[in-house]
């Protein structure tokens, strides 16, 4: 092959190698130096950690729903919260401001701490793959 | 001759219009004086990232059902993490953003008719955090039947403005747009 071939060739395929989705790019903002690996398994057990507060067990579904891939009912005004599998909802992580905002928001009311960054990548990497 | 002050009066006219939209939104007196705009209800909210930002959990209260006091007290960064029992943490950028919107129209600089009435029915130091605490809003819900609200599936409190007020997002709250779920029109 030439080197011309090759060149069209890599130029084809560029923009598949680089066009990652929103939800991977986000797993890439918090893990910029690639050192951390994301394990959607941890995701999974983290979304269902269970807390109680006021006598009532809070998780992610408390407000996300059982079924990811449909749209939950934020538990207290009833507001409708669009679903939060990736499958089901590619506008989802498109901006990571939003992102940041909501992981602060809702890791403090679920745990009632912030997440770390390791836990923030696992719970993407859990709804990339649900 | 004639035709220099026709273009005259034309650009005279063309700035009047320019300056009336430029005061459109912090208005002045005399915009207030001369304006035909009805000012029967509630300023509605044109802030679109306060509109984006609350309406992400609820219907964004205009910031005439509250004095100034109030919203800032709400918007204090310890009270936003716990707001009403949920955390609505805001960056501090957008945060101040927010904030200088509403004591902007806030209910106490209001020349909106129920803004002022919420005003008049506060005592002077009053600044309650909830909508519904105001005396003035308690006492126009004051006779609906509580099973039509608390006991009501699809309206559950009276925080819920827009349940039953169809024109909520306008700012309008009068009777003729009061549509209550499950029962109909609200008349008296």
């Amino acid at each position: 092959m030439n080197k011309l071939t090759l060149f069209i060739i890599a130029l084809l395929l560029s923009p598949v190698a680089v066009a990652a989705t929103p939800i991977e790019q986000r797993m890439a903002d918090y893990n910029p130096d690639g050192n951390l690996t994301f394990d959607a398994k941890r995701g999974e057990a983290l979304w269902h950690q269970q807390r109680m507060v006021d006598g009532k067990q809070r998780d992610c579904n408390t407000c996300h729903g059982k079924d990811l891939t449909q749209a939950g009912k934020h538990v207290k005004t009833g507001k409708v919260i669009e679903p939060m599998a990736y499958s089901a909802n590619k506008e989802r992580f498109t901006k990571l401001k939003k992102v940041k905002k909501w992981f602060k928001r809702n890791c403090k009311w679920t745990y009632g701490r912030e997440c770390t960054t390791q836990e923030k990548g696992d719970l993407l990497k859990y709804l990339s793959q649900y | 001759m004639m035709k220099k002050w026709i273009v005259l009066l034309m650009v005279a006219m063309i700035g009047l219009g320019i300056n009336s939209a430029a005061f459109a939104e912090d208005e002045s007196f005399f915009d207030w004086l001369f304006s035909l705009e009805p000012r029967n209800e509630i300023k509605p909210m044109h802030n679109e990232l306060y509109n984006e930002e609350c309406s992400d959990c609820h219907f964004p209260y205009q910031a005439g059902l509250l004095p100034e006091a109030s919203w800032r007290k709400l918007f204090e960064p310890a009270a936003l993490e716990d707001h009403f029992g949920d955390n609505a943490e805001l960056d501090d950028e957008t945060r101040i953003e927010l904030l200088t919107a509403l004591i902007a129209d806030s209910a106490d600089k209001s020349h909106y008719k129920r803004s002022k009435k919420i005003i008049a029915s506060l005592g002077e130091n009053e600044a309650p955090l909830r909508i519904i605490d105001i005396p003035y809003i308690k006492r126009k819900h004051h006779d609906i039947p509580e099973d039509l609200i608390a006991g009501n599936e699809k309206v559950k409190s009276l925080s819920y403005c827009d349940a039953c007020h169809q024109k909520a997002d306008e700012g309008i709250y009068d009777d003729d747009t009061v549509v209550i779920p499950g029962h109909g029109n609200w008349t008296w």
